[in-house]
């Protein structure tokens, strides 16, 4: 008996807020990752998005949240996920 | 302990809040201290024609769920609510409501101050100033980031 190997693609949702939704002109993309991580995600997004568009959300002081947690480096992501970018919070 | 925090559109009523927050805890509370943050309108020399408030919903109220329970631990708390306003605000309109409830008038003062300088450096909120000038996403401050560590 052999079995076939099959690749599922993960999808998550990518979200940004505030300056950084501005910047790259969108809320929400929903990704097909080649590369089920955060690195996954920024390389998708830097075949997305302009070079100066890239530049706003690598920037020093973005923070990186998965399901609403920050995450710092790299991060395993499965199907569902949510992404977000959040520039510098200024607090209420 | 008693905690409420909302995040909404709508102005708010302080009285209201205050009432309700006097029958929650009638009997036990012998202080209630309230704090109402307002839109200014000028900033620096300009003048503020207003001030948009973006928020990630879910997770600004976390944000603000740890603030309160570190107070109501730190300084025993019976009540608090934290009221706080999005989306496109004008001059005089109010921004941000904390109360709190507890024993002495001593832990509601310290505890309303604590929570609302760590509002304005950690809570999930972004701030866009339209000015006379320019509109702008507002940066926090090296006095609320310097109030913030004082704690």
């Amino acid at each position: 008996m052999t079995t076939t190997a099959t690749s599922v693609t993960t999808m998550v949702c990518v979200r940004f807020f505030a300056s950084l939704r501005e910047a790259v002109d969108r809320e929400v993309v929903e990704l097909a990752l080649d590369e089920s991580s955060i690195v996954g995600v920024r390389a998708k997004l830097a075949e997305l998005l302009t070079n100066a568009q890239f530049e706003a959300i690598d920037a020093p002081g973005v923070q990186v949240c998965v399901n609403q947690t920050i995450v710092r480096g790299d991060v395993r992501l499965e199907t569902g996920d949510e992404v977000a970018f959040l520039p510098p919070v200024t607090g209420g | 302990m008693h905690a409420e925090i909302r995040i909404q559109t709508d102005d708010f009523d302080m009285g209201h809040e205050w009432a309700a927050c006097r029958k929650r805890c009638a009997g036990s509370a012998g202080a209630v201290v309230a704090f109402g943050g307002l839109v200014r309108d000028r900033a620096q020399d300009d003048s503020v024609r207003g001030l948009y408030l973006e928020h990630y919903p879910g997770m600004t109220e976390s944000s603000i769920r740890k603030i309160v329970d570190q107070a109501a631990t730190r300084w025993n708390l019976f009540d608090v609510v934290v009221i706080h306003r999005v989306g496109q605000l004008a001059p005089e309109d109010q921004i941000v409501l904390v109360l709190v409830a507890s024993g002495h008038r001593a832990n509601a003062f310290t505890a309303c101050e604590f929570i609302m300088d760590y509002l304005k450096t950690d809570a999930v909120f972004w701030k866009k100033e339209a000015r006379d000038g320019s509109d702008g996403w507002i940066q926090a401050t090296a006095e609320d980031r310097q109030r913030r560590q004082s704690w």
